[in-house]
């Protein structure tokens, strides 16, 4: 008995320092960078303009609900000359799909500090399920999520044409995203 | 003086070619991708550019090595003294050449954040951060070496088909001796 009182206790006491829901983005600190592969070569970029919404709460983590939309032609693909390239019709076609965006359908918990997210990606009007694992670490006031994912290019019709030769650029593209969230 | 050898080594002969073959085709290919549009030819010709431009910088290091280690023959001394002094100097820049050119052409290529994979295999080292502006500086600085070099070669390739033509020295035979 004394032994389940502590426990009740000790639980009690864990729970308020866990019981914060994350949901106010700091954008200024989030990135959205991807690694592309070309001729072998890992060639770094970024998305500078998006918006992240989220709802977490470490607790119940099954609750949360997450979701971005994503500014295509504030990419930073590597070089100017890339960049001019990437918003163009063979690639992400900016001027007809000038978003990207993403909303969660689940999100589960996979021991530890550790999470996956899934849901419907769109892309250049192309809708795919991906999931994406996480983690989750409180620092300070904020709560900060890291995840890491590789997308496919082709499905999404990204770089088509000659471009669809991935002996030049890779299929797959790593994506990291890093957000900072305060609580509500 | 007199222990100067009177022939090249045939490692000397066949530096000097490998090196001088590779050389003309790094150049005009370095010339021909730079204006075209972006595409995948554009990304394989910059790939190879970078790989046969590294496997120069490393032959022209063991060049230097060989160099360092085996004295060339003299020149004859029916040549003017100003002549000797130009094909010394030619060649003394040619070496440099043949190591900066490549070198500032890998700097570069950090400097725009390509890391260089040589053969789409081995990962180098950045030499220098990203940073736009000296990327584009290390390119400018590039094209300029290439074509000092290309300017240099040019005066003695064809320094040394005067030699076999008109002085008839057997200079040329000394770096073709089948010639002889
Ligand atoms: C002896 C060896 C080399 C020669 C003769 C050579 C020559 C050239 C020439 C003539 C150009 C065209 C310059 C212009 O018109 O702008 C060029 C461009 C270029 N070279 Fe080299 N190169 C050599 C080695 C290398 C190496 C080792 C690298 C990198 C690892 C490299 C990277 C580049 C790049 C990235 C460009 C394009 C610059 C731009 O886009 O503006 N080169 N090279
Ligand atoms: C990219 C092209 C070339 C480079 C970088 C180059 C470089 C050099 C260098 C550094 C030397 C001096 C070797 C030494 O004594 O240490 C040399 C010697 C020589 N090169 Fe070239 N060379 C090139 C192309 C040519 C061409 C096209 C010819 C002929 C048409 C040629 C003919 C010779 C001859 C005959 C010598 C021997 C000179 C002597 O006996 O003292 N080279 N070359």
């Amino acid at each position: 008995m004394k032994r389940l009182m502590t426990a009740f206790v000790a639980a009690a006491l864990a729970m308020p320092a866990t019981a914060v829901e994350y949901g106010t983005v700091d954008h200024a600190k989030s990135s959205l960078s991807f690694t592309s592969k070309q001729m072998g070569v890992p060639v770094d970029g970024k998305f500078s303009k998006f918006k992240v919404t989220l709802s977490f709460d470490p607790a119940k983590p099954q609750a949360a609900v997450a979701g971005f939309d994503l500014d295509v032609a504030s990419i930073d693909a590597g070089s100017q000359e890339a960049n001019d390239e990437v918003v163009g019709k063979q690639w992400f076609n900016v001027k007809q799909f000038p978003t990207a965006s993403f909303k969660s359908s689940s999100v589960k918990a996979l021991g530890g500090n550790r999470f996956e997210v899934s849901g419907p990606l769109t892309i250049k009007g192309k809708t795919l399920n991906i999931s994406a694992p996480f983690t989750y670490k409180a620092d300070g006031k904020n709560g900060v999520f890291d995840g890491a994912f590789v997308l496919k290019r082709l499905p999404y019709g990204i770089g088509e044409g000659p471009w669809a030769d991935t002996s030049t650029v890779a299929d797959e593209i790593q994506i990291k995203f890093h957000i900072v969230a305060a609580a509500k | 003086m007199n222990e100067t050898p009177a022939h090249y080594t045939r490692t000397a002969i066949a530096l000097h070619w490998v090196l001088a073959l590779m050389i003309f085709i790094a150049f005009p290919v370095g010339l021909y991708m730079v204006d075209l549009r972006l595409s995948p030819e554009k990304l394989q010709l910059y790939s190879w550019h970078k790989w046969a431009g590294i496997a120069i910088l490393v032959l022209a290091l063991i060049r230097l090595l060989w160099r360092a280690t085996h004295r060339p023959p003299a020149l004859p001394a029916s040549m003017k003294r100003i002549e000797q002094i130009a094909a010394h100097a030619a060649h003394h820049l040619l070496y440099v050449l043949m190591i900066a050119v490549p070198l500032v052409g890998w700097m570069m290529s950090s400097a725009k954040g390509f890391p260089v994979v040589w053969f789409g295999l081995v990962p180098l080292p950045d030499l220098v951060s990203k940073n736009k502006e000296l990327g584009d500086l290390l390119g400018e600085v590039h094209e300029l070496l290439a074509w000092g070099m290309a300017l240099i070669v040019i005066a003695h390739a064809a320094a040394a088909i005067k030699h076999h033509f008109l002085a008839r020295d057997g200079i040329l035979a000394r770096m073709l001796p089948f010639l002889k």
